[in-house]
C-alpha cells in the first residue's frame, strides 16, 4: 500500500477519535479501585506501528487532549505531552514492522514490545512527572509514583492488546507475495 | 500559566466565573462536568497531602505548625496556603474550559487552528476526529449489541479480569478493522477531491475578525503579561506571605 500524506491525515483523525472513544467510554475496571485499564494505549501502539511516528504523536496528543477536555478539568498538559511522546516512540518501529505488507512473526512481536516498553517508560516515568513539576509544581514523590503506576499498567495493556491487534490486522490482510501462479 | 501568585489566581478565578455567567450556559447542562472536575480536584489535593504533607514548607521556607494530626502528618500553615493555591488554579481553569467546550463549533475550531498557524493538514485531522467520534461511538454500540446477540456475557462486575479483557477484545477487533477500512475510504475520497495538492486551503466556516475578537485577544495578552510580571516581582512562581 502506497502511503500518501492524505492517508496519514485521515489516520490521525480517525485514530484520535478511536483513542477518545476507547479512553472515555470503554473503561474496564481493574482490581485496583479507581483505576481503569486504558485500552487506548494498545490501540496507539498498533496505529503508531502502522502509520509511523508523526501519526503516533498526533493521535495520542489530540486524542488525549480531547479526553481531558470532555471531562472538563482542563487539559493536563504534562500527561498529554507524555502521551504524544509515547506515540511518537512507538511509531519509530513502523519501518521495521511493515505491518501493511508483512507477516507478524516472533521477531516482529519482540520488536514491537521493545519499542512500546521504552516508549511507555520514557513517557510515564520521565516526561509526565518532570512536566508535572515544571508546569504544576506538584511534589516530586507524588508525581513519580503516579507516573510509575500508569506506566506499568500501560505497558501491560499495550503488550496484550497492541500485540493482538497487530496480529489480527496482518492476518486480515493478504501478505505481499502471497499469490502464487497455479502450476 | 506557570504563576502561583495567590492574588492573581483569585482575580482570574473570579473572571473565569464571570465569563461562565456571560456565556449563558445553563447550569443543568454542565452539572456533570462540574462534578467530574470537583472530584478530580479533591482527589488530587488529597494525594498531594498524602505524599507530601510539608511541600509548602519547602516552597515558602518557613514553618508554622498549627496542630499535629497523626504519624508524620501535621497541619502546617504553609501547606494549607500552597494547597489553597492549587485549588484556586483549578477554579480559574474549569469554568473557562467548560465555556470553551460548550460554545465552540468543531468546524470553526479547525479553521481557527489553521488561522493561528497550525498546518491545515493537522487542523483537518482535528476536525476529522471531532466529526467521527459520534460515528465510532455508534459503531461500538452496534458491535456490542451484535456480540451480545451472539451470546457474549456483559455483566462485567462479576467476571474475572481475564474474561473482561477477552470480552473487550471481541468488540475491539471488529471496531478496529472496520475503522481501517473507513480510513481508506475517506482518504480516497479526499484524494479524489484534491486534498493536499496546494500549500494553503480556505475554510467554509472561516469568519472575519470583529471588534470583540480583537478585544478578547488584548485581554488575554494582558493576563499573560500580568502573570509574567508577577513572576518577576515575586522573584519566582510563588507569592510568599510568610516572610
Amino acid at each position: 500500500m502506497k502511503k500518501s500524506p492524505v492517508i496519514t491525515v485521515v489516520a490521525i483523525g480517525i485514530g484520535a477519535a478511536l483513542f477518545f472513544v476507547l479512553g472515555r467510554f470503554v473503561a474496564i475496571p481493574s482490581p485496583v479501585p479507581n483505576t481503569n485499564i486504558s485500552l487506548q494505549y494498545g490501540l496507539l501502539g498498533f496505529m503508531a506501528g502502522l502509520f509511523g511516528p508523526v501519526a503516533g504523536l498526533l493521535i495520542a496528543f489530540i486524542g488525549h487532549a480531547l479526553i481531558d477536555f470532555s471531562y472538563g478539568w482542563g487539559i493536563w498538559w504534562s500527561w498529554v505531552i507524555a502521551s504524544g511522546v509515547a506515540g511518537c516512540i512507538m511509531g519509530l518501529a513502523a519501518k521495521k514492522l511493515a505491518l501493511s505488507s508483512d507477516k507478524f512473526g516472533k521477531d516482529k512481536i519482540i520488536t514491537f514490545n521493545i519499542f512500546q516498553v521504552v516508549a511507555n517508560l520514557v513517557a510515564w516515568a520521565v516526561i509526565a512527572p518532570v512536566f508535572d513539576i515544571l508546569i504544576y509544581a506538584e511534589p516530586a514523590n507524588k508525581v513519580f509514583t503516579q507516573g510509575l503506576v500508569a506506566g506499568a499498567s500501560n505497558i501491560v495493556t499495550t503488550a496484550i492488546v497492541g500485540t493482538l491487534l497487530c496480529f489480527a490486522y496482518t492476518k486480515a490482510r493478504p501478505a505481499a507475495g502471497s499469490l502464487k501462479k497455479e502450476g | 500559566m506557570t504563576t502561583f501568585d495567590t492574588r492573581l489566581l483569585a482575580v482570574l478565578a473570579v473572571l473565569a466565573f464571570v465569563v461562565m455567567g456571560l456565556s449563558r450556559i445553563r447550569v443543568s447542562e454542565v452539572k456533570v462536568l462540574f462534578w467530574f472536575s470537583f472530584v478530580f480536584m479533591v482527589l488530587n489535593n488529597l494525594l498531594i497531602f498524602l505524599f507530601s504533607p510539608e511541600h509548602g514548607v519547602s516552597i515558602y521556607g518557613t514553618r508554622h505548625e498549627i496542630a499535629h494530626l497523626f504519624l508524620r502528618y501535621n497541619l502546617v500553615q504553609e501547606q494549607l496556603f500552597y494547597q489553597l493555591n492549587v485549588v484556586l488554579k483549578y477554579l480559574a481553569t474549569f469554568p473557562v474550559v467548560i465555556v470553551f467546550v460548550s460554545t465552540t463549533n468543531p468546524s470553526e475550531f479547525a479553521s481557527a487552528l489553521n488561522r493561528i498557524g497550525v498546518s491545515y493538514r493537522i487542523a483537518y485531522s482535528v476536525s476529522l476526529a471531532l466529526r467521527y467520534i459520534p460515528d465510532i461511538q455508534r459503531e461500538y454500540h452496534e458491535i456490542s449489541i451484535a456480540q451480545q446477540a451472539r451470546g457474549l456475557e456483559m455483566a462485567s462486575r462479576k467476571q474475572s479480569l481475564f474474561k473482561r479483557l477477552r470480552n473487550a477484545a471481541s468488540m475491539l477487533f471488529p471496531l478496529i478493522i472496520s475503522s481501517m477500512n473507513r480510513i481508506e475510504v475517506i482518504a480516497n475520497a479526499m484524494e479524489l477531491r484534491g486534498f493536499g495538492k496546494e500549500k494553503r486551503r480556505t475554510w467554509y466556516s472561516a469568519r472575519p475578525f470583529r471588534v470583540a475578537d480583537y478585544a478578547s485577544i488584548i485581554i488575554c495578552v494582558l493576563m499573560l503579561a500580568a502573570s509574567i510580571l508577577m513572576n518577576v516581582l515575586n522573584g519566582g512562581r510563588y507569592f510568599n506571605p510568610f516572610v
